[in-house]
């Protein structure tokens, strides 16, 4: 039907694992891999409890309902583990309705509905007998506007994921991931003096990066970013991009940016999403960044990489 | 608009011309004209807040001039009887005081697990048809006559609920002293008590507890929410680390006006007490009091140093009445869930 560049790929069932550079329009958009760096999780030292030591995700025809307006059309992606996926394109193309899709926070909102499967490492999140929070915990997620808790303090902040999901730990492996989750998102240095002091009285870009923290502590797999950017000064977003490159094959990012130029420094692969008046948004184009950026095969694409719309 | 079409000024912190010392810096005065019809709507509404405090001066000025009487009469001992014989001038709020703030303080006891609960459960919980028709129906609650829930206390709460009274008395009585039942096990040793009374009146301030905080459970940030469920947090863990934090100030003032509302509560308490005039130790014994079901139970009898007392009496409940509800405004302006979330 509409979604024509992307139906002339092999069906649904062809092999997933298989890049397929020949064929930049497949089905399912296999980004090149990203070599893992060595990552020592305090809980695990062995690497995570699935046993492979990185996860990887990818969505299977995935669409999005708000009441009867369909938002998101067939959106196969593949997301690889241990790399940084942006997701670019205009406001209202469907991207971070896409992004809560991923960890199961699009069905909180009223009258949402989806299609299609998300799998976090081959196992689909959506599966039924599938716990929501379960899934969450693996997959953690950064939001727009920092959103600590304000009335707890810096290091309850970083630690409350556990108490949310009830793993209970020692006071010194405690502290010991307090500090941990701090240092990796960044923000050690400027709090480690005042970890009882409330979250809330942190700056924007602070705010952000112990939310950052807080999602580390319960040493996700993945980590969603939905603009994680937008509501803070230049500063502070460079801090936060040197926090996400820092954990660039700790864990598999993908982060939601209007920032054409943040979405190039962070990432190793993107993909463009697009929506018109009367179509829901969809894949245009996906693959590694520099080529997205560089030579774009898609026209829109080209069109809105260089800034000439959206 | 007056300050921008001053370009030539120097702005605060402009470096200064020679010749200029610190005192030649002076603010300039700003003016905002207001138009005619904000001047007459801003005095209507100044006029309809100004009412309220003219209203209230009106009833303490009432009740201290016709108190006064009374006051003169006993002094301070008003304050330390605890009998009230006004033919005798001999009386004073020392019983009936204490015993209706132990009514209000049963009721509280009673009525905050479940108006929380019931509020959780109406913001967090409730689907959303359910939700609706809860809170309609709490609305209701809150707005039956208190006569009715006297009436409906007196005739069916209180023969029923006697079973459960005694069992208390006599499985509990024994290691907890303050609900003992000291006088012989006959049927009316357990009717018309403290206890009775506060579960009734429990029953008037849930819906008023129950409403000020579901609204602001109601409020409590999406974006917090969503920070919570995002950890793998369970929907309880959400309610607790979100929306109870976020709503504690509200509650905390719910709670103070549901007690300031207890306090005031006459006419079930009245339908309900066999009036006494001795501080209630045990309140499962028959017999209790409050400062508004004494006025109620009494004011048809009076004579005019005994109609003094009466609102001298009423004095001391309005100006705790009053206590209690300032504290609460206070309480709740402090708190986040209060202050309407500015951020």
């Amino acid at each position: 039907m509409t979604d024509a560049p992307l139906s002339s790929a092999p069906p649904a069932d062809a092999p997933l694992a298989g890049p397929s550079p020949a064929d930049p329009v497949a089905d399912t958009i296999t980004l090149p891999p990203v070599a893992p760096a060595p990552y020592a999780d305090p809980r695990h030292p062995q690497g995570h409890p699935g046993g492979g030591s990185l996860a990887g995700l990818e969505t299977r025809d995935v669409s999005a309902w708000f009441g009867t307006r369909k938002v998101l059309e067939r959106v196969s992606l593949a997301m690889p583990a241990g790399g940084v996926t942006a997701l670019i394109g205009p406001s209202g193309c469907g991207k971070s309705t896409y992004l809560r899709i991923l960890n199961r926070m699009h069905e909180m909102v009223r009258g949402a509905a989806l299609a299609g499967e998300v799998l976090l490492d081959g196992d689909d999140v959506y599966r039924p007998g599938r716990r929501p929070a379960e899934v969450r915990r693996r997959i953690g997620m950064v939001f727009q506007r920092p959103n600590p808790f304000p009335a707890m303090s810096i290091q309850d902040n970083v630690a409350s994921g556990l108490k949310l999901a009830g793993i209970k730990v020692s006071k010194e492996e405690r502290r010991d991931l307090v500090e941990t989750s701090l240092r990796r998102a960044g923000l050690w240095d400027e709090v480690s003096t005042r970890l009882h002091t409330p979250g809330g009285a942190l700056s924007g870009g602070q705010q952000q990066r112990l939310c950052i923290a807080r999602s580390l502590a319960v040493s996700p797999d993945i980590l969603l970013m939905d603009e994680p950017c937008s509501a803070l000064d230049p500063t502070s977003t460079r801090r936060v991009e040197e926090t996400i490159a820092e954990l660039r094959g700790r864990l598999t990012i993908v982060i939601v940016t209007h920032n054409m130029q943040q979405a190039q420094r962070v990432s190793q692969s993107c993909a463009f999403f697009l929506a018109t008046h009367d179509t829901p948004g969809r894949i245009v184009e996906a693959g590694p960044t520099e080529q997205i950026f560089g030579s774009p095969r898609d026209q829109r694409t080209s069109d809105y990489v260089n800034g000439r719309f959206g | 608009m007056t300050s921008a079409a001053q370009p030539a000024a120097p702005y605060a912190g402009a470096p200064r011309q020679p010749g200029h010392g610190p005192d030649q810096d002076v603010p300039r005065t700003v003016t905002a004209p207001a138009t005619p019809g904000d001047r007459v709507f801003r005095g209507v509404l100044r006029l309809a807040g100004l009412s309220v405090f003219a209203i209230m001066g009106l009833i303490a000025f009432f009740l201290i001039l016709r108190g006064t009487d009374a006051l003169r009469t006993v002094g301070w001992s008003f304050l330390t009887e605890q009998k009230w014989q006004t033919a005798a001038h001999n009386f004073g709020i020392a019983a009936v005081l204490p015993n209706g703030l132990l009514i209000a303080v049963i009721a509280l006891v009673i009525a905050v697990p479940v108006a929380l609960g019931t509020a959780i459960f109406i913001s967090e919980y409730a689907p959303v048809r359910l939700r609706a028709a809860l809170i309609s129906l709490v609305d209701l609650m809150a707005a039956i006559p208190s006569i009715v829930y006297g009436l409906w206390g007196l005739f069916f709460l209180q023969p029923r609920i006697i079973g459960f009274v005694r069992w208390m008395a006599n499985h509990l009585g024994d290691t907890i002293p303050f609900l003992k039942v000291r006088i012989g096990d006959i049927g009316t040793s357990y009717t018309s008590s403290t206890f009775i009374a506060g579960v009734v009146v429990s029953l008037m301030i849930i819906p008023i507890v129950t409403s000020l905080s579901r609204e602001v459970f109601s409020q409590a940030p999406q974006g917090e929410r969503e920070g919570a469920y995002a950890l793998g947090s369970t929907r309880w863990g959400m309610v607790r680390a979100v929306v109870l934090p976020f709503g504690k100030g509200g509650v905390i003032g719910a709670v103070m006006l549901g007690f300031g509302r207890a306090m005031g509560e006459t006419i079930a308490v009245a339908l309900i007490i066999s009036p006494n005039f001795k501080a209630i130790t045990h309140i499962l014994e028959n017999g209790a009091n409050s400062i508004s079901a004494l006025i109620a139970l009494r004011f048809g009898e009076s004579d005019a140093l005994s109609l003094s007392a009466l609102m001298a009496a009423g004095l001391v409940l309005f100006a705790l009445t009053l206590l209690v509800n300032v504290l609460a405004g206070i309480v709740i302006n402090r708190s986040r869930s209060g202050a309407a979330t500015a951020d």
